[in-house]
């Protein structure tokens, strides 16, 4: 009998080898990088808690830093209105843009090139660079952070939809359309509804994700809870920069869990 | 009656997926058509209601050229023909009455469809064919919480209520447990006489095929080598059809 050409035993053998290459290229390239930038690996694991001891000193709200709480909170609803505003927004034009680009609701091959264009260009400009381009026209105001804050959700958005519906809507679509329903009907019908609960867990989490982000946008638009952090920590008011950023983290984490909540009714 | 003659269809230049299949049914029959994956099965099913654009060749459904319609002539085809799906294709939000009146969005204007408004005749008959295919308590449950085989029945009530003359179901019970596929096929056979259909199945279980369609079509390669009635079905036959071994196994 002839002899396989690959064994178990010599596949196997080959694929750790690989493994084994692949970790090896990982690491030179590390230490080339380190090399390169001269960074110092243990140098800097060692400072880790040293930074992290500064943090805590300087940072930690002290009794004093509970004065700033009020102006803190207002700033903050601010910024959470801010976001739900424009993820809302962004979600009824995104929805209207994914169908239109996406595989299975598509009008045509033009259409959904255009739109996963669109999607991308508003995606991968930074947010940061969103802002700054946006204050030159809009000046510092809440609108400028909530537009760019919108773009780069829109952006987000259509190609999350757009996946969903590919992945969820297919099958129901195919069984409505060999009916002879006609197309608005099988986009009301079958995809919506099909596709809501996916579309609100998507919302939600564009909802935390923007109250985040908006901290950022607020230090160069000058508005919301990132401008008041800006002026904290410009005027060395540490305590209660550290307050707002606590803040912060628990409207966030209370955000995560109201969310994961709603999720699991809905779905 | 449903004639198609020499219908042919290739996804890649060269590769024909089918080849010259011609066939003809009479009202009242439930056909099976069998044969391996890949050779062409569900490429037939859906050129019966043109979800896939064939080469060439007829499709007549008493007489009227399925393949020549255009846009809105399509959509009155297709609301002669239903169709059941391997993973029921229902909108799994919805409630199963909703599901089963979506079959009549065939025939209701755009609008009407569109925010979905339905006369009591339509509820009253959706309900009526629930309990035809005993359902009548679920109507207001979400389809997500059926079983497959109750999910199998909701896509059959979706078809009847079209007053379809053709039903296409494409692998009906691929995704049933041996219980549920011998009740969703009994349930096809009854309703094909009752309602005097077409009723037209894909298949890969021979003896579900042997026992309940009156006519049987076997493919291979995109070819079609047997067309007769369920009795004629043989070992030579099925030999032919999936090769001398699985022959052997079914004997």
């Amino acid at each position: 009998m002839k002899q396989p050409k690959i064994t178990a035993a010599s596949y196997l053998g080959k694929k750790r080898l690989v493994q084994s290459g692949v970790l090896a290229l990982v690491a030179v390239i590390y230490a080339i990088g380190c090399f390169i930038l001269q960074f110092d690996t243990i140098q800097g694991a060692l400072s880790i808690p040293k930074a992290f001891s500064w943090l805590a000193v300087n940072f930690m709200p002290t009794q004093n830093s509970m004065t700033y709480l009020p102006q803190i909170m207002a700033k903050l609803l601010d910024t959470v209105l801010m976001s739900i505003a424009s993820v809302v927004v962004a979600a009824v034009i995104a929805i209207f843009f994914a169908i239109l680009g996406s595989k299975v609701t598509g009008i045509n091959k033009f259409m959904q090139i255009l739109v996963r264009g669109i999607a991308s260009f508003f995606r991968n400009i930074p947010l940061v660079a969103w802002a700054m381009i946006l204050l030159f026209s809009f000046k510092q105001s809440n609108f400028t952070g909530f537009l760019a804050l919108l773009l780069m959700t829109i952006g987000f958005l259509i190609r999350a939809f757009m996946e969903i519906i590919e992945d969820e809507a297919g099958e129901a679509m195919m069984a409505l359309k060999a009916t002879g329903a006609s197309y608005f009907q099988v986009i009301f019908q079958a995809v919506i509804p099909q596709i809501i609960p996916s579309l609100i867990s998507w919302i939600l989490y564009m909802i935390e994700n923007n109250v985040r982000d908006a901290t950022l946008v607020g230090i160069l638009t000058g508005t919301g809870i990132g401008f008041i952090f800006d002026i904290y920590y410009k005027s060395f008011r540490f305590d209660a920069a550290g307050m707002t950023v606590l803040a912060i983290i628990i409207v966030v984490i209370a955000l995560e869990t109201l969310s994961n909540q709603i999720r699991k009714v809905i779905l | 009656m449903l004639e198609v003659k020499n219908l042919a269809k290739s996804y890649q230049k060269d590769k024909p997926a089918l080849t010259d299949i011609s066939f003809k049914i009479d009202p009242g029959n439930f056909v099976a058509i069998i044969g391996p994956s890949g050779a062409g099965k569900t490429t037939i099913l859906r050129s019966l209601n043109q979800l896939i654009k064939d080469d060439a060749g007829e499709i007549l459904l008493d007489g009227e050229d399925i393949r020549s319609a255009n846009k809105k002539e399509l959509r009155k085809l297709r609301r002669q023909i239903g169709m059941i799906f391997q993973n029921y294709n229902l909108v799994e939000r919805l409630t199963v009455l909703e599901n089963v009146l979506h079959g009549r969005l065939g025939y209701k204007s755009t609008l009407a469809g569109v925010i979905g408004r339905y006369t009591e005749e339509e509820k009253r008959e959706a309900l009526d064919l629930l309990d035809k295919v005993g359902l009548s308590e679920f109507a207001l449950q979400r389809c997500s919480e059926l079983s497959g085989g109750q999910k199998q029945r909701v896509g059959i009530a979706r078809a009847l209520i079209q007053h379809p003359k053709v039903i296409l179901c494409d692998e009906p019970i691929a995704s049933l447990d041996p219980a549920s596929a011998q009740n969703v096929m009994k349930l096809l056979k009854q309703l094909t006489e009752e309602f005097n259909i077409i009723c037209i199945a894909n298949l890969h279980q021979i003896d579900l095929a042997k026992e309940h369609a009156d006519q049987i079509i076997g493919i291979r390669h995109g070819q079609m080598i047997f067309n007769d009635k369920a009795d004629e079905l043989d070992q030579e036959a099925i030999a032919a059809l999936y090769g001398a071994s699985a022959a052997k196994e079914l004997a």
